[in-house]
């Protein structure tokens, strides 16, 4: 057992050690990437990335993927802001500011049912299904809002004050939520019987069902978990870039979220995956998009660069895990 | 256990399985009692897993009824059964390997409200005493993923404990155990057993069975043959009444004339799978190889042919001592190897016909690396004619064709190399009677042919009516060599049953 624990406290730590190392070297270059300053820039980048892989990292435990999330949060984004335009009451008072948070929650949670549904009843694969959805929820967002932008003017205050406004240490309120949200996790899949009947279902799909997990169920409920984390993620989009666009809010957001899981060490053959690793990937990409036009890296080799690192961030990652293997072996032999 | 020890914990009366068409099991009656440890005994195919499967739920039963403690049950699932108090130890346990040993312990039916908090102390705590009534010492807080063959069937032991299971089922598991996990194994079979529950044990090895059961019934056929204390049967009367088929005149051996020698093995070794195995194959001539399933046949096949070569021993083709460490230097030396499990390692499903039989000869197909369509489809046809395949069409994708047809467009496939050693992996396993019969005489003209063919088989009656002699394979040693005119059915499975002190020609 210890040295298995060595080998995943290695496998966290091993991320940490990049992102450490990683800071380091810009900061060689450009010292002023190592303040606190460039931390809140860091920290400021990464809450709606790390709402977003909370759900995606149960979605590849339980052995699946799901590409819509970025399209669920431009519908739940865009359905909140939808409501904010035209003055919506609620329950026969006017919305209040804060409305859109559970409206968001609710329509992501029913679209990301709807992935689900499609995967349980047809019995078709993941990643097909939410590549459908991921353009079929995209399109819904140009429909509902007739392509027209969310401008600034109807987004309240403060929503928009969530970003920016801060309880303590001058960290905003939506740091605070995204950390939040993955103790929330960390407590869901650790804590509670459903939560490791999702890692079961991961770890052996043929043997679940054997055991008795429902299946079917629980594979509805991680869809919605990732549906409802996006449409969080999406009420926090408006909060944070103060508009929402119809294609542009969430475009993307699947490719940095699926690296970030991915470096953080969840398996996408199921089974494997941790919330402090998760948070590490989310950090690590965090520190590269800050560094980046620090570094003077013009704005049209960034993408080459951000897509290079999260390779050579696997391409580490799995090497070190191959070591550990191997001397694990040895220490067995 | 008091008076009730009389009164039977599993009744079941009837029961009957069919799979497609096949009767796998008809009519079969059998009382296990609390506190008995009851060995099922069979040749491979002869149901005796297939019942155990009907008693866990993997397996619906196709008629008869099941009574657990006098009242008829209905074992639906795993899940019923788990609940009924049933469980179905497989050989290769079935877990959750990113899980740790604790949790896969409860994970599933037993548990109730989803969002319940998990008691990872009391589950530790609970995993470590069952582990304790055990006796063995397994980490509850490691993963599965990593543990030996036998600690994962002692973690499906305590799973059956943990649910409190009056009826546990072993499917061969001692098959992958070191003789000193044996040991252990029984030691706590035998525990279970005090306590009153009921062990049913199936296994192959006859010392076992003697060494741990009360009672043994043995299956025949999909039949079930006999229910006995097993201090009431001799070794040869087992072997009686798992064999008494009478022998099918399948086969006509044709007279081919026997030749050089083309295939001789010399003390190849793997160790800890087969050792010291010698023997010769000569031109025209069907040897056989028989064996239980497990015995090593495969194994000596695929060091042979390259795919795990021995650690030792030599290789002679044609009188040429070879070297073969690999597949393609097999073939380029006239050797053909079709394999057992034709899905996993023989076809390729999505693929027409055609081009799973001209796949073994890529220059004669396409020279200069273009496929020639015609050379491609007359092969095909050529084939289809030859072992009379039959087919829709040639560019059906092989995966639609039956088992017996698949295995013919496989076997046509290993014949345009020319190869001048056959080895063939159970040819007929999970074909239909006719098609096999096709089979045989194919076999047989293929001899004619002065081809030299190894046939490894399962099956009796068709290694005594094929083979002009009989190889047997036990627990990785060859154990018999023997001359068409002296091969019986009893003559061969007693060198394939794996006995203490085997000796040659011991026990009648």
């Amino acid at each position: 057992m210890t040295t298995l624990r060595k080998i995943f406290l290695r496998r966290e730590a091993g991320i940490a050690v990049m992102i450490v190392l990683f800071c380091l070297a810009v900061g060689a270059v450009k010292p002023q990437f190592l303040t606190l300053d460039q931390l809140r820039i860091i920290l400021l980048l990464t809450p709606l990335v790390m709402i977003g892989a909370m759900g995606q990292m149960l979605v590849i435990v339980a052995r699946h993927v799901d590409l819509s999330i970025g399209s669920m949060l431009g519908v739940s984004a865009m359905v909140s802001g939808m409501l904010y335009r035209y003055d919506a009451t609620w329950f026969g008072v006017d919305m209040p500011w804060w409305g859109g948070i559970p409206i968001s929650i609710v329509v992501g949670a029913l679209l990301g049912l709807g992935n689900g549904l499609l995967i349980t009843l047809f019995r078709l694969p993941a990643i097909i299904v939410t590549l459908g959805t991921l353009s079929l929820y995209r399109g819904l967002t140009f429909i509902i809002s007739n392509a027209k932008q969310i401008d600034r003017q109807w987004i309240p205050s403060e929503l928009k004050g969530l970003a920016q406004t801060s309880p303590i240490m001058g960290i905003p309120w939506i740091i605070f939520i995204a950390f939040g949200v993955a103790l929330a996790t960390y407590f869901f899949a650790m804590h509670t019987r459903v939560g490791r009947q999702i890692f079961a279902l991961g770890s052996n799909p043929v043997a679940a069902p054997l055991r008795g997990i429902k299946v079917n169920q629980v594979t509805l409920l991680v869809f919605a978990i990732s549906g409802a984390l996006s449409g969080l993620a999406g009420i926090l989009y408006a909060s944070r870039w103060g508009f929402v666009n119809p294609s542009n809010t969430g475009s993307g957001f699947e490719f940095q979220v699926i690296a970030a899981v991915v470096i953080g060490g969840a398996s996408i053959n199921g089974g494997v995956g941790t919330v402090l690793g998760t948070v590490l990937g989310v950090l690590l990409l965090g520190c590269v998009s800050a560094a980046l036009p620090l570094l003077g890296i013009p704005g049209t080799s960034q993408a080459a660069i951000y897509g290079a690192v999260i390779l050579i961030a696997l391409v580490i990652d799995r090497s070190v895990r191959q070591q550990g293997i191997a001397s694990l072996k040895r220490a067995r032999a | 256990m008091t008076d009730t020890a009389v009164a039977p914990l599993i009744s079941a009366r009837g029961i009957g399985k069919t799979f497609a068409t096949v009767d796998v099991l008809r009519d079969v009656d059998l009382d296990l009692l609390p506190g008995e440890i009851h060995a099922l005994l069979g040749e491979n195919g002869a149901g005796k897993s297939t019942f155990a499967k009907i008693l866990a739920g993997v397996h619906r039963p196709t008629r008869g009824s099941i009574a657990l403690n006098g009242k008829p049950v209905e074992v639906t699932s795993p899940v019923v059964a788990q609940k009924l108090g049933i469980t179905l130890i497989h050989q290769e346990p079935i877990s959750f390997p990113d899980l740790s040993v604790a949790e896969n312990l409860v994970i599933g039916a037993a548990e109730d409200g989803w969002f319940s908090r998990v008691p990872w102390a009391e589950m530790t705590r609970e995993a470590n005493r069952l582990m304790d009534l055990l006796g063995v010492r397994i980490d509850v807080t490691r993963p599965m993923r990593g543990l030996s063959i036998a600690d994962q069937q002692m973690v499906e032991i305590a799973r059956a404990l943990a649910s409190n299971s009056r009826l546990i089922i072993m499917d061969e598991p001692t098959a992958p155990l070191t003789p000193r996990e044996v040991e252990t194994l029984f030691a706590i079979a035998r525990k279970l057993r005090d306590e009153g529950r009921t062990i049913v044990f199936i296994s192959h090895r006859l010392e076992e069975v003697r060494a741990l059961c009360d009672r043994v019934t043995i299956f025949r056929d999909g039949n079930k043959i006999a229910t006995d204390t097993i201090g009431n049967l001799s070794d040869a009367d087992i072997i009686r009444l798992m064999i008494g088929r009478p022998v099918k005149e399948y086969m006509h051996k044709t007279g081919a004339t026997i030749g050089e020698v083309a295939l001789e093995v010399e003390g190849l070794t793997l160790p800890g799978v087969f050792s010291d195995i010698s023997f010769s194959v000569r031109k025209g001539e069907i040897v056989g190889l028989g064996g239980l399933v497990g015995a090593g046949r495969t194994d000596v096949a695929k060091a042979i042919f390259g795919v795990t070569p021995a650690a030792s021993g030599t290789v002679s083709i044609n009188g040429k001592r070879v070297s073969i460490t690999d597949p393609s230097q097999a073939i380029a030396l006239g050797l053909a190897f079709v394999p057992e499990d034709r899905a996993v390692a023989g076809i390729f499903r999505t693929l027409s016909v055609e081009q799973n039989i001209s796949v073994a000869v890529p220059k004669q197909l396409a020279p200069g690396g273009f496929i020639r369509r015609a050379v491609e489809r007359a092969m095909g046809e050529d084939a289809v004619r030859k072992l009379s395949i039959r087919l829709a069409s040639l560019r059906q994708p092989i995966g639609e064709l039956s088992g017996g047809n698949q295995q013919k467009a496989i076997l046509a496939r290993w014949l345009l190399t020319d190869p001048g050693v056959l080895i063939l992996d159970e040819p007929t396993r999970g074909i239909d009677i006719g098609v096999k019969a096709e089979f045989y005489s194919i076999i047989g003209e293929l001899a004619a042919q002065g081809r030299a063919i190894l046939l490894i088989s399962s099956e009796l009656p068709e290694l005594l009516a094929l083979c002009d002699r009989v190889l047997v394979m036990s627990e990785g040693r060859l154990t018999a060599d023997i001359p068409r005119s002296r091969a019986t059915q009893e003559a061969v499975m007693r060198a394939a049953v794996p006995r203490r002190s085997t000796t040659e020609g011991a026990a009648a």
